[in-house]
């Protein structure tokens, strides 16, 4: 199309010109919520700037200057929750590190077992039989209407008021023996034992990843020859067989490359020393997150199953299906579409939650970062920031997660 | 999302409120109250008593700041701390002067931007353990579980005590010495770690205190005095000069049972100028001519609180040790008055 063409047509197709006119800022439609968007945006910006430069300025009168050069200095202090290396040697940077992968590990633990407290209460909740449904209310009333934070301190209260002291366990003739020789339940936390990797361990590992890959391996071609062929292959047993049996006799084959190392209750006398230490603090904060949200999870569920119309239930009860595998196969994948958006902000929750750390002396970033570090170095304003950024990208990074399975659950609009 | 933004910028600029203020004498004055920082409670030297009044070592130091600046030793509202709050709450101007067993050291003093105006307590961190341990050093302590509350100077301590003796523990941090006192006897941890005035006041407080042994070594050295804001030196002053008159007082043999006869004029000057019937030191502080007469009329002099509150006729029982006046052999010296 040539030039001359475009101007004939649009002198035909343009209304007459009309002249902009200053007022039609305000009274024209087209321009009105233009004109305020702007307005609310420069007195935004305006107040921003009043109130960073109030902080610079006052920041400057008091002597105080914003750096982060502190985060390079020795923190000093222990911390006895560690997932890497840390001693009082190390950095401020690496105590607020040490802070946020135990953070995460709360978080991460407490998302997964609060999912499955709130799928199960929420389907038992449905149940037909009278006791368990009234049984998984008063849980779901009970827990969701007081706050986590009491929760968290009642949880560690009783621990540490109920269980045994760690010495009970301790020297020639304790008070108590370890449960099978390896565990121990004390106020101060559960001892377990650790794996000990001797030569040719990672051969059996490898083996234990290979058989998991092979089940699902396995399982697939059931389905598939019974969707194709209407052959019936068992499931459960040869799935259970595929995934342990190789990984039992490669471990007796190399002659028990993987020990274990108990708690020892005569090396130490404070202390069962050796094996894995999961702290009350740990347990306290992680169970009451986990039951505390499970119940508003539990909700959500019931919701999602009450949202798959009862027709699908009696259409699939009318093929035959058992009602386990009505939920399984029909009801739930359905359900799900429901589920998962308010799942990722009892996810958020959970995570920001976790901050509650702080009063069972559990040493997340908020008790690291936010309380030690912050109280040795007084360098509040740049703490308080940086823990605002975590906990940002920490949410910002969970919602993408789940908005992504989300997309693949979502219904598949064809 | 600019919800967001507004709320981020309002918190950074709450932060900032109140930084940097000056002239808190005549904010006391203007406001006919004392706020003072104490303790959440640790028996001895600031804890509510049966009838809910705030009494102890540190409590009787507000008293008597508030008898020197209102004239009143009542006029005081004590704010509870933690060691994690208590600097917050002195830097944002909740309260006026903080009276927490505080450690003056270098970096609160010149980086936190704080002003210590003497010590009223020398102290030095120590252990308290269960006797049925059999411990009888610290260097035995290897692999223990230790309580310690967080944000005080106690954690740093420990760390360097457990590494230069090459052993190891298990901290356990705790937010007061409350929630300490309970997880140490549900033997949750098997050490109470803080300064050794702190243990004794605290074991003093337990159904049976002789099952817990102090143990000997004394591991810091924790001067422990009242600060206020840096910056503000005419507060400063009268805090600093509150607490030496009761120390001086304590010198000069001015006691609460001789006060008002001594106040009447004595012949010796410094007692004289001390008590206001002499010279204008007073005025030279913004305060009454009387003002020390009423701040060692609110609780005695230094002497006398000592012995009411954490003395060895309390159940506390602390000796006085390197707190006795320089003459006696202690480390107590209050520059003079003149
Ligand atoms: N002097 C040390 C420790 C101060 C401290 O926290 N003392 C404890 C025990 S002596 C206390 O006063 N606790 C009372 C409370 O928990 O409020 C410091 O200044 O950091």
């Amino acid at each position: 199309m040539s030039h001359g063409d475009l101007s004939f047509m649009s002198t035909l197709t343009d209304p007459p010109k009309e002249q902009f006119r200053l007022s039609m800022l305000v009274n024209d439609t087209r321009y009105r919520s233009l004109t305020f968007q702007a307005i609310a945006a420069l007195v935004l910006a305006l107040a921003i700037w009043y109130l960073g430069n109030n902080l610079i300025q006052n920041l400057r009168a008091a002597g105080l200057n914003i750096s982060y050069d502190f985060l390079g200095d020795r923190s000093g202090y222990d911390i006895n929750q560690r997932l890497i290396e840390y001693d009082s040697q190390s950095s401020h940077a690496s105590a607020a590190l040490v802070g946020i992968l135990n953070t995460l590990l709360v978080a991460v633990l407490a998302c997964i077992t609060a999912t499955i407290f709130g799928v199960i209460a929420g389907v038992l909740r449905l149940s037909n039989n009278w006791l368990v449904s009234k049984l998984m209310a008063v849980y779901v009333e009970i827990f969701r209407n007081i706050p986590v934070l009491i929760w968290i301190i009642i949880i560690f209260t009783i621990m540490t008021a109920v269980m045994p002291g760690a010495r009970a366990y301790l020297g020639e003739n304790p008070e108590r023996e370890l449960v099978f020789g390896l565990f121990a339940f004390t106020n101060r936390g559960i001892y377990a034992p650790a794996p000990v990797w001797n030569d040719g361990s990672m051969i059996v590992v490898a083996v234990f990843f290979v058989s998991i890959f092979a089940m699902f391996a396995y399982r697939r071609y059931a389905t598939k020859l019974l969707y194709d062929t209407g052959k019936l292959l068992p499931m459960g047993w040869p799935s259970l067989a595929i995934l342990i049996l190789p990984t039992v006799i490669i471990f007796f084959l190399l002659g028990q490359p993987i020990g274990l190392d108990a708690p020892d209750p005569l090396a130490n006398r404070f202390n069962l020393r050796g094996g894995i230490q999961i702290g009350a603090p740990l347990i306290a904060l992680w169970f009451a997150l986990s039951i505390y949200t499970g119940a508003f999870i539990a909700e959500n569920v019931r919701a999602g199953i009450q949202a798959v119309s009862s027709g699908q239930t009696e259409a699939a009860a009318a093929l035959g299906l058992r009602p386990g595998r009505i939920m399984n196969l029909v009801v739930l994948p359905q359900a799900l579409r429901v589920i998962i958006p308010p799942l990722i902000s009892n996810f958020l929750n959970i995570t920001k939650n976790s901050s509650l750390a702080i009063a069972v002396g559990y040493a997340d970033i908020t008790a690291t970062l936010g309380g030690i570090t912050l109280n040795q170095t007084g360098r509040a304003i740049e703490c308080v920031l940086l823990l605002m950024l975590f906990y940002l990208t920490a949410s910002l990074l969970i919602s993408m997660g789940m908005n992504l399975y989300n997309a693949s659950v979502k219904l598949k609009e064809r | 999302m600019k919800n967001t933004v507004i709320l981020g910028a309002l918190t950074i600029a709450g932060l900032s409120a109140g930084a940097a203020a000056a002239g808190t004498l005549d904010d006391v004055k203007a406001r006919g109250k004392l706020n003072c920082g104490v303790t959440t409670g640790l028996v001895g030297f600031a804890a509510p008593n049966a009838s809910g009044e705030w009494e102890g070592f540190d409590v009787a130091l507000c008293r008597a700041v508030a008898a020197a600046v209102l004239g009143d030793a009542t006029a005081v509202e004590f704010v509870p701390t933690t060691g994690k709050t208590r600097f917050t709450a002195l830097a944002s101007g909740e309260i006026d002067v903080l009276a927490r067993n505080t450690t003056w050291t270098f970096s609160r003093d010149v980086d936190l931007k704080f002003e210590f105006t003497g010590v009223n307590y020398y102290d030095g961190q120590g252990f308290m353990v269960p006797k049925e341990l059999g411990v009888s050093s610290a260097k035995e302590l290897d692999g223990a579980t230790v309580c310690i509350q967080t944000g005080t100077t106690t954690e740093l301590n420990l760390a360097d005590f457990f590494r230069s003796n090459n052993i190891s523990y298990e901290p356990v941090p705790i937010e007061t010495n409350a929630e300490a006192q309970q997880q140490y006897l549900a033997g949750a941890c098997d050490v109470y770690t803080t300064d050794a005035s702190g243990l004794a006041a605290t074991r003093a407080t337990f159904e049976a205190p002789d099952e817990h042994a102090l143990l000997p070594e004394i591991i810091s050295k924790e001067p422990l005095g009242p600060l206020v804001r840096h910056g503000d030196h005419e507060w400063g002053d009268v805090v600093r000069w509150t607490l030496n008159a009761l120390i001086s007082a304590e010198e000069l043999g001015v006691t609460s049972a001789n006060l008002a006869e001594m106040a009447a004029g004595t012949n010796n000057p410094e007692i004289n100028r001390l008590l206001g019937t002499e010279g204008t030191l007073g005025e030279m502080l913004g305060l009454s001519a009387d003002w020390a007469k009423n701040a060692i009329a609110a609780g005695g002099n230094y002497g006398e609180v000592f012995a009411n509150n954490i003395g060895e006729a309390t159940p506390i029982g602390l000796a006085r040790g390197l707190n006795a006046q320089w003459t006696k052999g202690g480390l107590l010296y209050s520059p003079p008055f003149r």
